[in-house]
């Protein structure tokens, strides 16, 4: 890959990463419920993206950078499951499964949704 | 006016679990940004911090993707392995860092929210999971979800615990 990919690898990996702290807090200041729902609206959505890129038929370098190295940024997967772990050590352990399966099947489910949509279009 | 960065008023105390992102909306309302200073306004050096980690977390992600390709049938190692490390790392990172006195600032956004929130992914293994479906590998699928959950949920528990048990030893 060349040079000025790589940093445009670094420039999405930056702004991904920006654009779920800042979505996160959105959510998150609007919520009182301990459930994650800030990172499970980041998840969600980045799913989707992702699937409308993988729909697009975006191959090569495009979705590496488009795709991989700014919607995979954007997603986390860490934060998802401190925070499941985080539920369980408050004792709030059938939230932490919620947390588990509602995100997975949000995920699968927008990310085949986007699929769809890019496959239309 | 600049309040100290380790000092907290008293009605900020943060309501709900402990996130990489930042210490949950306060009593108030008001985010705490994590400085301990009620701040509506986004910390500009906060910004930057997750803009370097997250730099740092893509590159190092993207480098073992390259270097560790796999067609739609195969276990997508270079996924699973930046995902249960920063699964690994995270837990390490907040738990040493949120129970210490003062809140480190910079150091929570630099490795927690940039550097694993940047090298783990949730969407690629979304997609991953979506290809092994399309090629009819529903037990592939199923264990590569399972396990990735399973391995990431246990890494968490152990660089969580080991801090702890470390700490409380000196």
């Amino acid at each position: 890959m060349s040079a000025p990919a790589w940093i445009g690898v670094a420039i999405v990996g930056s702004l991904g990463s920006i654009a779920r702290f800042l979505l996160d807090g959105a959510v998150s200041s609007r919520t009182s419920s301990s459930f994650p729902f800030g990172t499970l609206a980041v998840n969600a959505s980045g799913a989707f993206v992702l699937g409308l890129f993988s729909g697009l038929a975006l191959s090569g370098e495009a979705f590496l950078l488009a795709g991989s190295a700014t919607i995979g940024s954007y997603t986390t997967f860490s934060t998802w499951m401190l925070e499941t772990h985080r539920l369980g050590e408050d004792g709030q352990f059938l939230r932490g499964l919620a947390n588990v399966l509602v995100s997975v099947i949000f995920g699968i489910g927008a990310a085949a949704l986007g699929r769809a949509l890019g496959g239309a279009l | 006016m600049n309040f100290p960065l380790d000092e907290r008023r008293p009605e900020e105390t943060p309501i709900a679990i402990d996130s990489t992102t930042r210490e949950r909306a306060t009593s108030t309302g008001a985010r705490n940004s994590g400085t301990g200073v009620s701040d509506p306004s986004v910390d500009r050096f906060e910004l930057a911090a997750i803009a370097l980690g997250g730099a740092l977390g893509a590159l190092a992600r993207i480098a073992l993707a390259l270097a560790l390709p796999h067609d739609s049938v195969s276990w997508p190692w270079a996924t699973f392995t930046v995902n249960i490390l920063g699964a690994l790392m995270l837990g390490y990172f907040v738990t040493r860092l949120q129970e210490r006195l003062p809140v480190s600032t910079l150091r929570r956004p630099l490795l927690g929210t940039g550097l694993c929130g940047a090298l783990t992914t949730f969407s690629t293994v979304q997609i991953e999971l979506l290809q092994m479906a399309d090629h009819h590998r529903y037990g592939l699928a199923t264990a590569y979800l399972v396990a990735s959950v399973l391995c990431g949920y246990l890494a968490v528990f152990l660089s969580s615990a080991l801090v702890r048990r470390v700490r409380a030893l000196v």
